[in-house]
């Protein structure tokens, strides 16, 4: 599914080199449940980016489902981040004036889907993540947690095959960054490979495998909690 | 993105900032407004211009004593004088076939009185085809008669204010008024016609333009108004002045022949080229409008760098995200443009309540070359921000940088 090799990307800072991912090896088969963890500044983010094509590399390789996306040009990833990647952010990243609907259309408007099915689309993702009573609110008239579901119902809502979620319980309270969690692990187990950057040991502890990133560099890969 | 999402999308932005979109409606409008409302008065004054001297008659030729044209060969001598027009002049250019009818013109100033009043006017001579020359109408009376010209008969026929101002609502036909040092029996009454080039036919008198140069003491004619058979012989009727004057005035046609065709031309490029200036000027408003959209649209891309970080992540490609922004600068030049159109037919209508003689309206290139240079500016100014805003990294921009 995903296959890094030898991937780098630096940063010039002034007249320094920051070296935000370095030399990484990495495989993730498709369903997996991955947990991307360490300090900040370790690189786990620029990881995250670099997989979701929002990032190039500076060097090495990236397979995505066996096709090398390295060079592709900025439309071609555009295209792919479209049809294969879900994004969960942190600040949740809802259009302020979309109502709930509205936000979870977008990326389908954007692919150009007809109205009539992505109103059908748009629907069942609602309906499945319990918002449908929330469909016409603004973002602003949502709690924390059901703005975090309606950015997953966006994120599902193309049906892709790789979610990738940026700290998405970071600004939650803990029952519903629970609530999110469980979520996000019933989507993995309908097959979607989920990877997820946090901080928060416990809930790497849920995912099946964890990545500990420091210094750009995977320090340890393996079930989570074991030590090299 | 289909064309009905794109528009939905960027007309939902538009709605979205409030403040931001009226202030820039206010710009593009006042713009597209004043452009309207001064081609308007430019086309107006135009219009009334060519109106004046259509209304002078038609086919006709006015004749002036003296050369003013510029032609290649010698330049003329100095201190060179123009022979007098003289009312034979005017007699032998009455013979020429190509010619209906003539009207000399003598003028004058002089004081007119009847019993106590006087009223210092201008006093026309002229002959009883000056009322079918200038397509005048007579309120009551008749005018002077037909007859031979030289003859000095002291008979007047008073314009609607002078009688008014003399007479108040009394009869004044058939009575005597005082002219100079000479009295004059009135025969007519003008019909009041409102406006007329050179003389306010309201305010005047007319008398046989012999008892005019007598009056005057003098021989010369202040013009001749001459009126062509038809459009086709004003040509003609030209050669067959120039041809007399010349035979009269010993081989010189020192005299200047203005056709109504070539002065109402002459006005009507006049006045289209100050319309253009207006309009000109006007449309710089419209630039400095298209430059507010450009700063408005700026701020718009930095204040959404996360919404565009955001379609970026989604899945919009560079050139959809650029789309975007050029969809806002549009429809915010169109509304605009459109609100302008408005504003200034709004205007325009107020003007023409108070100054109907101006029968001002804008006319259609005008509106749609400002609707079409608010639109170019919009779009043009707006590439600038949607540039930015299509090049924005997205790792950058989701993180609010």
């Amino acid at each position: 599914m995903i296959q890094l090799r030898r991937a780098r990307r630096y940063f010039i800072v002034g007249e320094q080199t920051v070296r935000a991912l370095d030399d990484i090896d990495l495989d993730v088969a498709a369903g997996e449940y991955v947990a991307i963890t360490g300090p900040s500044g370790s690189g786990k983010s620029t990881l995250l980016n670099a997989i979701g094509l929002l990032d190039r590399l500076t060097g090495g390789s990236y397979l995505l489902e066996g096709t090398d996306v390295t060079n592709f040009s900025d439309d071609e990833l555009a295209r792919t981040r479209r049809e294969k990647i879900g994004f969960v952010f942190q600040f949740f990243h809802l259009v302020p004036r979309l109502t709930a609907a509205q936000n979870v259309e977008l990326p389908l408007t954007l692919a150009g889907v007809e109205p009539a099915e992505r109103r059908q689309r748009v629907e069942k993702a609602l309906a499945g993540l319990g918002l449908s009573d929330r469909a016409r609110h603004l973002p602003n008239q949502l709690s924390g947690g059901q703005r975090q579901r309606v950015a997953i119902a966006r994120a599902t809502v193309t049906r892709p095959q790789v979610i990738l979620a940026d700290e998405p319980t970071g600004n939650l309270d803990r029952a519903s960054g629970r609530d999110v969690v469980e979520i996000l692990e019933e989507l993995n187990s309908s097959g979607i490979t989920l990877l997820m950057v946090t901080h928060d040991p416990e809930l790497a502890a849920r995912a099946a495998r964890e990545i500990r990133m420091v210094d750009g560099m995977i320090a340890s890969d393996g079930r989570p909690g074991s030590r090299p | 993105m289909t064309a009905r999402d794109l528009i939905a999308y960027a007309t939902g932005s538009v709605l979205g900032y409030r403040v931001r979109t009226l202030l820039t409606l206010l710009a593009m409008g006042i713009g597209v407004a004043s452009v309207v409302a001064l081609t308007a008065l430019g086309e107006g004054a135009r219009r009334y211009v060519t109106g004046e001297f259509k209304s002078l008659g038609t086919h006709l030729l006015i004749v002036l004593p003296g050369r003013s044209e510029t032609k290649g060969g010698a330049p003329p001598l100095m201190g060179e004088t123009p022979r007098d027009l003289t009312l034979d002049d005017a007699l032998a250019i009455d013979r020429s076939r190509a010619v209906r009818r003539i009207a000399p013109i003598a003028v004058g100033s002089a004081g007119v009185s009847y019993r106590e009043r006087e009223r210092e006017v201008t006093v026309l001579g002229t002959t009883a085809s000056f009322i079918e020359v200038r397509h005048l109408k007579m309120a009551s009376g008749r005018f002077l008669p037909e007859g031979d010209p030289r003859r000095a008969s002291p008979v007047c026929v008073l314009g609607a204010k002078l009688k008014r101002e003399l007479f108040d609502a009394g009869p004044a036909i058939g009575r005597w008024v005082r002219i100079g040092d000479r009295r004059f029996r009135v025969l007519g009454i003008l019909a009041s016609e409102g406006r007329s080039i050179g003389v306010d036919i309201e305010d005047i008198v007319i008398i046989p333009v012999a008892a005019a140069q007598s009056l005057f003491d003098t021989y010369s004619l202040f013009r001749v108004l001459v009126e062509a058979r038809s459009e086709e012989a004003i040509p003609r009727a030209r050669q067959a002045i120039r041809d007399t004057i010349r035979q009269r005035h010993e081989g010189e046609d020192d005299v200047t022949v203005i056709t109504q065709d070539a002065v109402v031309a002459t006005f009507n490029r006049i006045f289209t080229a100050l319309t253009l200036t207006v309009a000109g000027i006007a449309s710089i408003s419209l630039v400095v409008a298209g430059i507010l959209i450009m700063n408005v649209m700026l701020v718009a891309v930095s204040q959404r760098t996360s919404e565009v970080g955001l379609l970026k992540a989604l899945g919009a490609t560079s050139g959809a995200i650029m789309r975007v922004f050029l969809a806002e600068a549009t429809i915010l030049s169109l509304v605009g443009a459109a609100a302008g159109v408005v504003v200034g037919y709004a205007g325009i209508r107020i003007v023409d309540r108070f100054y109907p003689v101006l029968s001002l309206s804008a006319p259609a290139w005008a509106i749609a070359s400002a609707v079409l240079v608010a639109l170019t500016t919009g779009l043009l100014f707006g590439v600038l921000p949607a540039r930015r805003a299509a090049r924005l990294d997205p790792v950058a921009a989701l993180a609010g940088r």
